[in-house]
Order: structure tokens, then C-alpha cells, then sequence
């Protein structure tokens, strides 16, 4: 069945909307009334129809306008996707991973064919028909990771794994949460995560890099993380940050179910084959508060969650200066009733 | 060190000699004195296999002299780190397995040698380094990515763009600079008063 492309904006007039169907596909990131860090990693398997777990590489209706949002950003800012000399081809691993994989899912959409090295790709909805050789630069009009990350929703990292680390020495990163690429690149896993704030000291991320170190070619895994986003921007990078910061203050109790979005990202983890490199997509999904409340449990817990977010999450993911008027406007759609566990809508 | 710190912040050691067939020491300022340290604890003939860069940063003749005092096959001053640069990369450049590199001085000489060494390929934890002296800080303003040096405020202004940054702990050794983040994004009319605390 074919995807509804919709075209609207996540900057300047801010047209992004979620359709009914896909406010119920939205990854609820809340399994219980309360959150915390954790180590909260799971296989990345194939889920139920109508959830963003259907395929593993997720297409959706933003899908079109996603991809000119970044075109629109990587023209502004060419640093936001960089990749050091030795990454060449884990770039082609990560070509050949989302070729494949979307146009095993979306055969309306997408076509793969190989003969040998000769590769032809289409991709139906961005108008684009290539045939180029698998391994040969000269034959692509941008590196292979550029070429399939600016056809691919979400900000892609690719890791090194050397000296039982991981380096962040690739990346396409024009939808991110407040964190630099242009400043990482290079960094190993203890680096770039050192501004979190809590999880160090839980032993979280010693844990988790043991996972990460360790999984196999065909074996996915999976997290979600979330932070909130006012206007359904993409590009909330550090380097625009004095452009969109002043957003943090508009927030009114009018305004609240239209402005203020909850922001998830789909975080998954995929051993590369030749490079042995692993990638890490992160698919971002935004909801606005109006779109969350017409889940009357997804409403209820989040109200929860936010008024009893510990303070440092609330500080390191910005929430701060408009997290009062949220939680009082949520307060209006949590009547004090039980909630389900796990993540679905009751 | 400052009591708080973050794991992309270098952590800095004290400098001691190191078995190899030849020794590279960049040193500015006070961190001559970290390696008239080490020579107390250095094996005879230590220094006839060693090359000593140094810059003075002000004109503290007492280190010059007691650097040269101790006889390195090469000394070289220079007026100014990024003076200093182009030599340390032909240096690394023709470098023979077995150089032992010794970083000494500002965070500002440290980092900018380590990333000239990085990209010479040399493993950053092969490097010693010990901090001596000022605490100024090379920041990158990641709004226009221009490299403010010897900040000692908090905010700072970046030297490019006028942005005023907070100045993070966040670390690059690519860069050899700390983070600066426009601090008054959410409310420009929120100006914080400079304080003088990187010194
Ligand atoms: C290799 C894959 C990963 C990459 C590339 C990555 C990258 C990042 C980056 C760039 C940040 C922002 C840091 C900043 O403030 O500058 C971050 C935040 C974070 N990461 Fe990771 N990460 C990875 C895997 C993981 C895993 C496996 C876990 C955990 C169990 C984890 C837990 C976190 C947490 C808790 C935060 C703070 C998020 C928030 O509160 O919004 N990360 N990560």
C-alpha cells in the first residue's frame, strides 16, 4: 500500500502535522508513570502493522518533506555531514543496508537491482533513478553515506569500534537534539556522552557500550530516548541555537497544544559487514500536545512524567523555562486514573 | 584541575622520561619548568637525544637559560604557538619510530600540539602531557565555528561572530577547543555579567 507523502514545513510557517493514523503509530517513548535513564536496549525486530516497528527502516508520510528540510539545512551548514578519510566503506555498507532494506519493505516506492557491481536504484517518491557502480565514487554524485542519508529520514552516526571503544568518526546530523557533529567527530563513546548528566555515574553507558561492542551482522537493537521541541522544528542543532532558542519563551497555556511537541527518537544499532563499523540511525518523531491528548492514557502519563522529571533531565534537555505551563495544561486531561503498563494506547 | 569536570575534558599528568630512541618536548611558559623537573629524574644523556620547542609566551629568560642548560640536541623558541606549529608538523612529519613526545604548559599549547600530533597519526594516549600555568581557554563558537583564544571569562564573546558564549567543559581534541554556546539564546535581553574565572 502506498505512503500519503505529505508536503508541509518544519521551519518558518511550521505546516507539520501528524494524520490520525499516525498519531496512533507514534512511539510512546513511557512504558510506566515515571521516567528515568536506563540502560534500555532490545532486539530490533519486526513489530505489529500500524506501529513504526512494522518495517525496520521506518518510511512515513514526512518522508518527502523531511528530505528537503535537510537539503534546505545541509546547503546552509555543509558541516553537518562529515565523514574522516578511513569511513569510505562503512559509507558503502550503510548504502547497501538502507537500499535494501527499503526496498524490501516499500517495493512501491523503492527499487533495487544488482547486476554485479552495476547497481540501479529508484526512489519513486524524490524522483530519482540512478545506476552507478557499488565501490566506485566517481560513479555517485555525493560519498555513499551523503548519497543514502539525504534519501533517508532520521540523523545517522557511523562508529568505529576500535580499542573495544567506539568513535564517532561519520555522521549525517540535521535533525539532532541539541549536540554537535562538527564538535564530536572523532570523539569516542565516554566523550561525546560526557554532558549527560546522571547516567555516568549509574553506569550506564559502561554498560552499554559493552552491548553495543558486541552486537552481530543480522542482530539489530533498539532504544528510544525523547526531549520536547517547540514548533515542529527538525533542525534544533547547537549551531542554530541562537535562531530558535527564543521559541523556549513563547510558550503560553493558549498556545501550548499546537507549539509544544514531544520529540522521540527511534534509536537503532546495526553491525555493517565489511567495515564492521556500526551505525546508529536516529529517526526523530515529533507530536504536537493537541495530537498526544487524543490518547487519553498517553495524556495522562505524560502529564506524570514531566511534573516528575528529576530537575538535571529537565535542565540538560531545555525544558526548564516552559515546563510549568505544559504541565498545567496537561493537568486538564489526567483525571488521577490508573494507567496500563507499556507503551500502546489503551 | 578544576574540581569539576566533565569526560571529554583532557586529563593532564606530570611528565616523566620516558624510554625511546629520541624525546620531542613543546613546552610554553611555566611549563618549562615541567621539564626542568623531569630532567632531575632523567637517565645521563638524556637530553643529547632530545628537541626542546619552546615558547616563552613573556620574556622569562631564567627558563630559556636553564632549558638550554640542559643541553638538547635542538632548541628552538618561538614567539608565539601558531609560530611554532608549522615546525612541530615538519618535525612529526620525518619523526622516526620510537619519538617520545612530552607536551608541557597551557591548555591552549597542550591541545594545539596534540592535534597537530593527531593528525600526524600519533595515539593521543602515547603522548605525555602535564599542565602548567594558565587556565585560559581556546573556545569554538559553535554558531559561526571561529576559535576564540586565551579565554578567561565566563560568558565569553566570541572574537568573530560577537556572540556572547557560555563556555562549556565539553572538549574536542580535534579542534583543541572547549564548546561555546550562545548563553542569552532563550532571552537576548538577558545579559550575565563576565567573570574572570579561567586563570
Ligand atoms: C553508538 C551509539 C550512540 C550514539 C552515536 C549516541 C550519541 C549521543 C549523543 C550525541 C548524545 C547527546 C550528548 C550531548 O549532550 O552532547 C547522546 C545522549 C544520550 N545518550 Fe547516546 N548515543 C549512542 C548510544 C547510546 C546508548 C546505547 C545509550 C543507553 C543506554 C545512550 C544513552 C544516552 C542518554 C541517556 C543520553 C541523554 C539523552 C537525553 O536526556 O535527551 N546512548 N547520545
Amino acid at each position: 500500500m502506498g505512503i500519503n507523502f505529505r508536503q508541509e514545513t518544519f521551519r518558518d510557517d511550521y505546516t507539520f502535522r501528524n494524520s490520525p493514523e499516525f498519531v496512533r503509530r507514534f512511539p510512546f517513548p513511557f512504558h510506566e508513570d515515571a521516567y528515568m535513564y536506563a540502560v534500555n536496549i532490545e532486539p530490533h525486530v519486526q513489530g505489529p502493522k500500524g506501529t513504526v516497528f512494522e518495517n525496520l527502516i521506518d518510511v512515513d508520510e514526512h518522508y518527502v518533506s523531511e528530505m528537503r528540510d535537510r537539503a534546505i539545512v545541509l546547503a546552509e551548514d555543509p558541516l553537518r555531514c562529515q565523514s574522516l578519510p578511513h569511513m569510505t566503506l562503512a559509507g558503502w555498507d550503510l548504502l547497501e543496508l538502507l537500499m535494501t532494506e527499503k526496498a524490501n519493505s516499500y517495493p512501491d516506492h523503492f527499487s533495487l537491482t544488482r547486476e554485479g557491481d552495476r547497481w540501479r536504484w529508484i526512489n519513486r517518491p524524490l524522483g530519482i533513478d540512478d545506476t552507478f557502480t557499488f565501490g566506485d565514487l566517481s560513479t555517485l554524485p555525493y560519498g555513499p553515506m551523503e548519497y543514502i542519508t539525504r534519501q533517508s529520514q532520521g540523523d545517522f552516526c557511523i562508529l568505529d569500534q576500535r580499542d573495544g571503544n567506539l568513535w564517532m568518526d561519520a555522521g549525517m546530523v540535521t535533525t539532532q537534539a541539541d549536540w554537535s557533529l562538527d564538535f564530536d567527530i572523532g570523539m569516542n563513546f565516554f566523550e561525546w556522552h560526557a554532558p549527560v548528566p546522571l547516567a555516568h555515574e549509574k553506569g550506564i553507558f559502561t554498560r552499554a557500550l559493552k552491548f553495543l561492542t558486541n552486537i552481530q551482522q543480522g542482530k539489530p537493537a533498539r532504544r528510544l530516548n525523547w526531549t520536547m521541541t517547540i514548533n515542529p522544528r527538525l533542525d534544533t542543532s547547537p549551531e542554530n541555537y541562537h535562531k530558535w532558542g527564543t521559541d523556549r519563551a513563547t510558550v503560553t497555556p493558549e498556545n501550548v497544544g499546537d507549539k509544544v511537541h514531544l520529540r522521540v527518537e527511534l534509536q537503532s544499532f546495526w553491525r555493517l559487514p565489511r567495515s564492521n563499523a556500526l551505525v546508529f540511525p536516529i529517526r526523530c518523531y515529533l507530536i504536537k500536545m493537541d495530537e498526544l491528548v487524543t490518547v487519553s492514557k498517553w495524556a495522562r502519563r505524560f502529564h506524570r512524567v514531566l511534573r516528575d522529571l528529576p530537575i538535571e533531565l529537565a535542565e540538560y534537555k531545555g525544558l526548564t523555562r516552559y515546563r510549568p505551563t505544559v504541565i498545567e495544561w496537561l493537568s486538564k486531561y489526567d483525571d488521577g486514573a490508573p494507567t496500563s503498563p507499556g507503551f500502546a494506547p489503551d | 584541575m578544576p574540581a569539576k569536570t566533565i569526560l571529554s575534558r583532557p586529563v593532564y599528568g606530570t611528565l616523566s622520561p620516558q624510554t625511546g630512541k629520541s624525546h620531542l618536548f613543546v613546552a610554553d611558559a611555566e611549563g618549562a619548568s615541567a621539564i626542568l623537573d623531569l630532567a632531575k629524574k632523567a637517565p645521563d644523556g638524556f637530553f643529547a637525544r632530545a628537541h626542546i620547542m619552546f615558547i616563552p609566551d613573556t620574556s622569562r629568560s631564567q627558563f630559556q637559560a636553564a632549558l638550554k642548560a640542559l643541553k638538547p640536541a635542538q632548541f628552538y623558541e618561538g614567539p608565539s604557538i601558531a609560530a611554532a606549529l608549522p615546525r612541530l608538523r615538519q618535525t612529526l612529519a620525518n619523526a622516526h619510530m620510537g619519538l617520545r613526545i612530552y607536551l608541557a604548559g597551557t591548555e591552549g599549547l597542550i591541545g594545539q600540539a596534540m592535534q597537530v600530533a593527531l593528525e600526524a597519526g600519533i595515539d593521543h594516549s602515547s603522548i605525555q602531557t602535564e599542565h602548567r600555568g594558565s587556565w585560559a581557554r581556546r573556545v569554538q563558537c559553535v554558531h559561526c565555528k571561529g576559535i576564540t583564544e586565551n579565554v578567561t571569562t565566563q560568558p565569553a564573546t566570541c572574537a568573530h561572530c560577537g556572540l556572547l558564549l557560555l563556555v562549556r567543559d565539553h572538549y574536542s581534541r580535534r579542534l583543541a577547543a572547549f564548546q561555546g554556546v550562545c548563553i542569552n539564546a532563550e532571552d537576548p535581553s538577558e545579559i550575565p555579567q563576565k567573570e574572570e574565572i579561567f586563570r
